[in-house]
């Protein structure tokens, strides 16, 4: 692929350092606060977008639909879920600079707080600004949308940044390291490319925000590593995201709606697509022949072949996904799929129902196209299981039942829900998106990137008049006496101190 | 040292009592500032609790029977109880987390009471809260009441008269590519928390933060700091009164409580302190991926132009350094920065504000704390006596190594290479820089850590605004020092090495709570667009409606492009 960038110097610490250093300067001169910066890279993020809209095809499909024991040259035999999925991740990208750029002025503006009495006359306000030189570190599952998504968070905020891209996806990466110097301003938007070494060369270094996408493994060196200068994270994690499914639903939809949420994401590469699923007893059965259905309405009868349906990302996570299937407490309870073909690193869509709870495929996230289903007598009783694991990213529910949603939005502690559907809820951007506790910490997307990478600081504004003698040393009796009253709001005390009655 | 020696504590055969009785009565007799000694549990050996009290001061035999709150549980504590070890802390959490799972801190109800029943603390026990606090500080009753005992009963005030408000879901915007649907973001608690306070406001630092993890309906311990003892074991014996035991706690304790607490897995902490340990903080919380408040402290820089009403700009100094617990304040005035001409206008304006706020001899002022402690104190002392600064002296100087007072001290022109400008200062000297021009400060500021605030007295509104855009800190005010805090609609935190998150009102409810977003769809409006087998006409189709141009979703509809 790009066998010129791996000649060039090492990555290391000195390097990281100096990238830094050239960066803080360059956000000490201001030129990345104002709001004319910040739109042109904006508008040049979109440019880039329907400029290369093929070439970021073709690096998505190079690192998520060809075995990578096949030649890089372009093949006709691509999969037309990866061409669907660069379409969403193109429209979605440009979606957020498009409203970056309509709505940037709105949250540019200092925001208007109300003053108390105590500090009459006054006003106050709360302005955003940025925090300074950022780092964004991505992943390899959405390699384009999880990589320029917080960056468009971090230009709209006004700060420099360095985006390190994931090694795992190598064609995006270097698609990326090429096609941002060439539309954005190099001088503050930096690409580093590199694995282990120079992701830890990068984090020895003070930033002021570090924004990662990833694991939790990773998630505790990355928080670990901003401790040691105070540098605020944004945590994107994963988590095994729960599916409870109700009877007495239009089933169709609702596996349709679980199949692409699932096997239609990555086929399960995703952070918040379905892990598995909870459902009662009599209706187990029910679910498991809508799914094989539709699967098969989808995918054909050799899911293997299908064009539609992305391959695991590499042999590490295929043969982690094959140790799920192979565990003896579980091997027997496939009831759809299974096959795997380990020279192109595909895995049907497998289905397992009634896995135990103590197996290693319900103990750590799948992360992959295993689709286990766990049996509850009642459907209340999910709540307790999904509440005895680590908080997961998303948890959806499909029912028609008002009570049970109810319950579910106030009892499942997760990243977000959707209701009735899966991982739409990622797609509207008044939404914050983001995890809470093993599922990350922070969030982005619309207005809420900018947040992410805005501080908040308020400003508080006063004249010289006003000034009350109150406030100053020697306290007396009266000042005290006033200013209880003054600071309980009880006027009619005020009054009565002022005029030196009590 | 100097004083009567209590030595081995067991040999008392009513100790507690006894123990107590010293405590009350040096207070009586006003020798408090022997009392910083008087820390039985800051020893860690179980037996050798040293007291002095002065010697020339009698214990009253009279006094023998009131237990004073605050000498008595500590001592208890190390005397019937074994250290808190992490296993006791694992234990606390557990049982912390099984009261949060079954729900009951998430009630309305059970929040309001709880906030109902501190409101109901601090107007019961306002004395008792006094005097603790002069106890650990010696700090003015005037100054109690306002910076810890007002802020609190507001914050509860505040909480109660908005809680339903802010508990409410939002209603979220939802977008075409989902229609139909509704949207909203739902706070909910995080679960198990933990507040780590401090000393120098250590009954408000301690609470208010306990007041938003109560508001945002998460069980919470509070580890208060050892550096005010006396307030520590009153938070410690007044939670247990009137708070919910099952899911408020209070753990008291210095570093090994510290860190057994710290190895448990929690869903937040909300540290307030040094940078120092803040770091320490946020590395034992990567460990469970736990999210952080830290609210730290910094040089908070308070520039100066010429043009200012001299004498009100001189009291908000006075009032922002020395009357903000003697300077020992996160956003207390650290370093003034003027002009070399105004410089010695505003040394007077200072000099006679200083005068008429706290006398002509401020050792002897009641209207000002002390330094809390002798380690505090040796850190001021080599601060004032560095060979470089020790001669730049302009206002006061005068110390009191035994009442660990010193006079609100100001120095003229130290070089910024000097210990006084390298470290927050936390006490009452104040370092006055000087620049050509006023707009010169702004570099200054930027070359140096970002602060917690920064302050500008001017009425030149364009450097209001050049100050506001180009100094970055975790707040600011202008024209006047460290009221923004008092600003309930104003978040309070800081940016950089001065913390991260903020708090204070509607802020600590969400400094506590997870924004969870929350979709909901029903099953009608199922389009076959988004599910494979993905044609070109479906791509073309979702492209359209993603760009949201309505004009193409009609052309993709009918069957047509543009490209």
């Amino acid at each position: 692929m790009s066998t010129e960038e791996e000649n060039q110097t090492v990555f290391d610490v000195a390097a990281a350092s100096m990238l830094t250093e050239e960066l803080r300067d360059v956000f000490a001169s201001g030129k990345t606060r104002s709001y004319e910066w910040r739109i042109s890279q904006l508008k040049s993020v979109i440019k880039m977008c329907d400029e290369h809209e093929e070439d970021i095809a073709d690096a998505l499909h190079q690192d998520l639909s060809k075995p990578k024991l096949e030649s890089i040259v372009y093949e006709v035999l691509v999969s037309s879920e990866v061409d669907w999925w660069y379409v969403v991740q193109i429209s979605m990208l440009k979606n957020s600079c498009a409203l970056a750029i309509k709505e940037l002025k709105q949250w540019m503006m200092p925001e208007k707080a109300k003053t108390s009495l105590l500090t009459f006359p006054s006003s106050a306000e709360i302005v955003s600004e940025p925090l300074g030189v950022v780092l964004i570190i991505s992943a390899w599952n959405y390699p384009f949308l999880l990589s320029l998504d917080p960056l468009v968070g971090a230009i709209s905020a006004g700060n420099t940044m360095v985006l390190k891209p994931s090694e795992l996806s190598p064609a995006t990466s270097s698609l990326l390291a090429k096609l941002l110097p060439e539309y954005l301003d190099v001088s503050s938007i930096k690409v580093v490319e590199g694995a282990v070494s120079e992701t830890s060369a990068l984090l020895e270094q003070k930033w002021d925000k570090i924004f990662y996408t990833g694991n939790g493994r990773v998630g505790r060196i990355v928080m670990a590593a901003a401790a040691k200068h105070l540098t605020p994270v944004v945590l994107e994690l994963g988590g095994k995201s729960p599916v409870v499914v109700d009877s007495g639903i239009d089933l169709q939809i609702a596996t349709r709606r679980i199949i692409v949420g699932k096997w239609g994401c990555n086929n399960g590469q995703a952070c918040i697509s379905p892990d598995y699923i909870i459902t009662t007893k009599d209706y187990a059965d029910k679910l498991v022949d809508s799914l094989k259905k539709e699967l098969e309405t989808f995918y054909g009868e050799n899911p293997l072949e299908s064009k539609d349906i992305s391959r695991i990302v590499n042999s590490n996570h295929f043969s982690r996904l094959t140790k799920l299937l192979d565990e003896d407490k579980v091997s027997g309870k496939i009831v759809y799929g299974g096959e795997r073909d380990e020279a192109n690193l595909k895995i049907a869509p497998t289905i397992l129902l009634d896995v135990p709870r103590d197996s290693l495929i319900m103990k750590e996230e799948i992360f992959g196209p295993l689709l286990p289903i766990l049996i509850v007598s009642e459907i209340e009783d999910s709540w307790d299981v999904i509440n005895s694991g680590t908080k997961p990213l998303a948890a959806y529910l499909f029912t028609n039942n008002k009570k049970l949603k109810e319950q579910f939005v106030m009892s499942v502690s997760a990243g977000g829900v959707a209701i009735n559907d899966i991982a739409m809820h990622l797609a509207i951007h008044t939404l914050p998106f983001g995890g809470v506790g093993e599922s990350g910490t922070g969030s982005y997307h619309g207005k809420f990137s900018f947040d992410a990478f805005s501080h908040k600081k308020s400003v508080l504004y006063r004249s010289f008049t006003g000034d009350a003698a109150l406030r100053y040393p020697p306290y007396t009796l009266g000042k005290i006496r006033l200013m209880k009253a003054l600071m309980t709001s009880n006027l009619w005390t005020i009054l009565r101190t002022l005029l030196g009655l009590s | 040292m100097r004083s009567l020696c209590v030595e081995p504590f067991q040999n008392f055969s009513s100790q507690l009592p006894f123990v107590t009785v010293l405590w009350n009565s040096v207070v009586d007799t006003g020798a408090r500032r022997t009392l910083t000694y008087c820390s039985p549990w800051k020893t860690n050996h179980k037996h050798e609790a040293v007291l002095f009290p002065l010697p020339s001061r009698p214990i009253r035999k009279s006094l023998c029977i009131c237990l004073s709150s605050s000498a008595k549980l500590p001592v208890m504590m190390e005397e019937k109880k074994k250290t808190f070890d992490a296993n006791e802390a694992a234990l606390l959490v557990k049982e912390l987390n099984e009261s949060f799972r079954t729900g009951k801190t998430k009630s309305y109800e059970w929040r309001v009471s709880q906030l109902k029943s501190i409101e109901k603390m601090v107007v019961e026990r306002e004395k008792d809260i006094c005097e603790a606090l002069y106890k650990d500080l010696s700090k003015p009753e005037f100054e109690a009441f306002v910076s810890e005992i007002a802020m609190v009963k507001s914050s509860c005030k505040e909480a109660l008269k908005e809680l339903k408000h802010w508990m409410k879901p939002e209603k979220a915007k939802t977008s075409m590519e989902t229609y139909p649907s509704s949207a909203e973001i739902v706070s909910e608690p995080l679960g198990a928390v933990l507040v780590i306070s401090t000393w120098n406001y250590p009954f408000s630092l301690s609470v208010k933060p306990v007041i938003g993890a109560i508001t945002a309906g998460n069980a919470t311990v509070l580890k208060p700091s050892e550096i005010a003892p006396a307030t520590s074991s009153l938070l410690s014996k007044l939670f247990e009164e009137y708070l919910d035991r099952s899911a408020v706690r209070v753990v008291e304790g210095d570093v090994p409580q510290t860190t057994a607490l710290l190895e448990q897995k929690w869903d937040k902490i909300f540290y307030t302190g040094s940078p120092r340990v803040g770091r320490i903080i946020m590395t034992a919380a990567a460990k469970h991926l736990t999210p952080v408040v830290l609210e730290l402290g910094g040089k908070c820089p308070a520039v100066i132009d010429s043009d200012v009403d001299l004498q009100v700009t001189a009291r908000r100094i006075v009032a922002g350094k020395w009357q903000a617990n003697n300077g020992q304040a996160c956003i207390s005035v650290d370093y003034i920065i003027t002009t070399k001409d105004f410089a010695p206008k505003l040394i007077d304006a200072l000099r006679k504000g200083i005068e008429e706020c706290f006398g002509t001899d401020p050792m002897e002022s009641k209207d000002i704390s002390r330094i809390v402690s002798s380690n505090h104190f040796s850190r001021l002392q080599s601060l004032m006596d560095e060979y470089k600064v020790y001669n730049k002296i302009v206002v006061g100087g005068q110390r009191n190594q035994k009442e660990l007072k010193i006079a609100p001290t100001i120095f003229l022109d130290v070089p910024g290479d000097s210990q006084l400008m390298q470290e927050e200062i936390f006490g009452p000297l104040l370092p006055i820089i000087t620049v050509e021009n006023v707009k010169d400060s702004i570099d200054l500021i930027n070359s140096k850590p970002k602060p917690l605030a920064a302050y500008l007295f001017t009425n030149n509104d364009k450097l209001k605004n050049y100050f506001v855009q180009s100094v970055s800190s975790g707040g600011m005010a202008i024209n006047d020092t460290v009221l923004h805090v008092t600003v309930s609609s104003l978040p309070f935190g800081g940016v950089g090495e001065s913390g991260m998150g903020s708090y204070h009102g509607k802020f600590s409810f969400d400094a506590f709570s997870h924004k969870k977003a929350v979709l909901y769809r029903s099953f009608s409006g199922d389009s076959s667009v988004r599910y494979p087998p993905y044609t070109p006409e479906k791509q073309k189709l979702i492209k359209a409606v993603m760009n949201g141009g309505i004009f193409n979703i009609i052309l993709a509809l009918m069957g047509w492009s543009r490209d």
